[in-house]
């Protein structure tokens, strides 16, 4: 089983090599062929390694020692358990839909680029592979750089637009920042526990007693890295600029896996978590911050991926929530129903900007049920499974976390419902707007409308269809007994979080109560949308007042702007004034310039007269004849 | 006779040499001065070497101890001939290059 485990990120890494030596003397259907054979092998690897962890069989896998200073041995170990398993699942699998679309989403692309964009896409499945399945924190940071610079490749992917340059440098920077976070919290681990192996510092923090201010620490650092990872506030505003990459990219690494590294790395830590109510405290507040701050953005934007961009960073905050309340299992729930139903949404938004002829406004679209009969059925299931409309997946998953919200605090709950609401309502703006209505580009786009491929139509219906039932294994308790599937698989890694915060289930009857107030809440809002947005004119009106704010990101970046960027430019132009200009040139010039002159003063010395040197010569001799008088 | 008079002499000797080598110009009366420095020392090697054999002389009637400084004296000879003859040569190129044995005039190594 232990080779197996190393093939599965292997093959991606082999592939990323071929495709990016290759690039230049590799045909396009080869490079197709190579790009996703490697992650079907994967996928098809990762389906047997699952089914022998569901027969109760966790696999530890060390490759090789990686570092060994002193009492520290940092193994290269490969850890199959239920949790990393299920994201190997989601990650090879969505990612092998996705390298399918890609085959005919970038077909235009010249063939060096072609395969360069191939060679990144397997580099990523590669590291996100080592993250997911290293069996300590050392190996689950190199992935977790690993993905980090596949992201800043691919926003960048078309480098020669300098906007697009900047979106990768911003995604990259404040990805840095929270990887500091991250950096830390490893270092202090490994100072206070001696060991970064998953299960060495566990079964050490177990033994700890609660809300301890080192575990407090490790995990607030441990989120900060989750919060640039994943895009929370404050780190969030990077996921919105990075639309800038391919389609398939924000599929992939923005929408269905990177993005979810952050709520793995903390469901893994769930034990530290656990033990760290404070820090517990502070995800929940900052999830369901960030689900509200970028659903009311979401509700004002027109650009088609900027809307699904927000709704990610939304989701996310949603998973955090979860992950904050205890309800790790609902949180992977999420993580693995927002895989299939938002990598469907991006890759929906794509074939119609492929069918737009990278048209990305929603204002000019509309009324494209006729043309795209596929993308419209795919994307409206996505649309139903992301609003949480049962029996689609987004409502099984949201259902879980909100539940346990309210188990914690009502507050939580209602806040995190209203998240909801507008999350239905921005989706069936979208939907309606895109795909109700009249047309409203050029003749000439709508002369050119037309389904796509097969290869980019395939992916949707099989996500769509991972989307409609995706929600069926996690069936909550009050449909049937034992019903959630997903549980069971993961209780092995939560257990000693569930035996430390038990707690009574709610009665069913207030489940109920709160089950029909929001499904019939929800209904409204996508009704509402939908009849207000399926007879959308564009009036080319500006919004005023609040709709302007939202419309502006709450003029979120032109604060960062104002609070960090410009002092920081301030603080540059100032050293580089005065502190370069005066102070160093000035001591770097002053030694030249004493040097100088010193030795025009001791060329004097040097006169050719015979006598003088001799001279000197005595002298010398005298002064030290006396000094090693005085010694004495 | 004490050891002092030795000594005195010696030092008056080197300083007349020093000074010598000091003030004068001419290469020759430079050389000279030289000389006249090494004899300084040669006399005080002798001058110490008798005194330390007298005293040993004192405690072992066979004993040849302080008598080694006598051999420097020989080599410091040896290597003033030596020295005298390479200056000498110098000395006669000099004057066959500048017709002048005047050591201010040999500044060039100024630049």
């Amino acid at each position: 089983m232990n080779n197996l485990v190393y093939l599965v990120p292997l093959l991606p890494l082999a592939g990323f090599l071929i495709n990016g030596l290759g690039r230049n003397f590799l045909s396009k259907p080869l490079v197709s062929l190579i790009g996703c054979g490697v992650i079907l092998g994967s996928f098809v690897i990762s389906l047997v390694l699952f089914f022998d962890v569901k027969s109760g069989h966790n696999t530890l896998a060390n490759a090789f020692e990686f570092i060994r200073v002193g009492k520290l041995s940092i193994p290269f170990a490969f850890q199959i358990d239920p949790l990393s398993s299920l994201f190997l699942l989601i990650i090879t699998g969505v990612g092998f839909l996705i390298h399918v679309y890609s085959t005919a989403y970038m077909k235009e692309e010249a063939e060096p680029h072609f395969a360069r964009y191939f060679s990144y896409l397997n580099l990523f499945v590669f590291s996100m592979l080592l993250l997911v399945m290293g069996a300590n924190y050392v190996i689950m940071f190199i992935g977790w750089e690993g993905v980090g610079l596949c992201s800043y490749l691919l926003i960048g992917y078309w480098f020669r637009n300098t906007e697009y340059n900047n979106a990768a440098k911003k995604a990259f920077v404040m990805n840095r920042i929270g990887d500091l976070g991250f950096l830390l919290a490893i270092f202090w681990m490994i100072q206070y526990f001696g060991s970064a192996d998953f299960a060495q510092v566990f079964s050490k923090a177990g033994i700890m007693p609660s809300n301890d201010k080192v575990l407090v620490g490790i995990t607030l650092l441990l989120f900060v890295g989750a919060t640039g990872k994943s895009a929370q506030i404050p780190l969030y505003t990077w996921l919105p600029d990075a639309m800038a990459g391919p389609t398939p990219v924000s599929a992939l690494i923005h929408a269905a896996t990177m993005v979810t590294a952050g709520i793995y790395m903390i469901a893994r830590s769930n034990l530290l978590y656990t033990l760290a109510p404070t820090s517990q405290g502070v995800v929940a507040i900052v999830g369901l911050t960030t689900a509200i701050l970028a659903a009311t953005i979401a509700l004002k934007q027109n650009d088609i991926k900027k809307v699904l961009a927000y709704s990610t960073v939304s989701q996310l905050g949603y998973m955090f929530l979860g992950l904050g309340v205890g309800a790790y299992t609902g949180a992977v729930f999420h993580v693995m129903t927002h895989a299939f139903f938002k990598a469907l949404l991006f890759l929906g938004a794509g074939s119609v900007i492929h069918a737009m002829h990278h048209e990305q406004d929603i204002r000019k679209m509309g009324g494209l049920s006729k043309w795209l009969p596929i993308t419209h059925i795919t994307f409206l299931l996505g649309c139903l499974a992301i609003a949480g409309i049962p029996p689609f997946s987004g409502f099984f998953s949201k259902d879980e976390i909100l539940n346990a919200a309210f188990e914690k605090n009502p507050v939580l709950y209602y806040v995190g419902l209203g998240g909801a609401l507008m999350t239905a309502y921005y989706m069936f703006r979208l939907y309606a707007m895109t795909f109700r209505g009249k047309f409203r580009g050029t003749h000439e786009q709508e002369h050119h409308l037309h389904e796509s491929p097969a290869p980019i139509t395939m992916p949707l219906i099989v996500l769509a269809f991972l989307a409609v039932v995706g929600g069926f294994l996690g069936i909550p308790e009050i449909f049937a007994k034992d019903a959630h599937w997903l549980e069971h698989f993961l209780s092995p890694v939560f257990a000693a979080s569930t035996e430390r915060a038990k707690h009574e289930p709610m009665p069913h009857s207030t489940e109920w109560t709160l089950l029909a107030v929001s499904v019939v809440l929800i209904l409204a809002s996508v009704v509402w949308a939908w009849n207000k947005f399926s007879r959308y004119e564009d009036k080319g009106i500006e919004e005023t007042g609040f709709g302007k704010i939202l419309a502006n990101k709450w003029y979120v970046d032109e604060l960062y702007d104002a609070i960090v960027n410009k002092p920081l430019r301030a603080i540059s132009v100032f050293l580089n004034n005065v502190v370069e200009k005066s102070a160093i040139d000035g001591i770097v010039n002053g030694f030249g310039r004493v040097v100088n002159y010193g030795s025009r003063q001791l060329r004097l010395l040097q006169s050719g007269q015979v006598g003088s040197y001799i001279l000197l010569m005595v002298i010398a001799s005298v002064v030290f004849f006396i000094i090693q008088l005085f010694m004495k | 006779m004490p050891i002092n008079y030795y000594i005195f002499l010696a030092v008056a000797l080197f300083c007349i040499g020093v000074v010598g080598v000091l003030t004068r110009r001419n290469a020759i009366i430079i050389f000279m001065c030289i000389e006249l420095m090494l004899n300084a020392v040669n006399l005080l090697l002798i001058a110490f070497s008798k005194m330390h054999h007298l005293s040993a002389l004192a405690l072992d009637a066979q004993t040849k101890a302080g008598t080694e400084a006598q051999l420097f004296v020989f080599f410091i000879m040896v290597v003033a001939a030596a020295e005298v003859s390479v200056g000498l040569a110098i000395i006669v190129m000099m004057y066959r290059n500048i017709h002048s044995v005047d050591v201010n005039f040999l500044n060039r190594l100024k630049h």
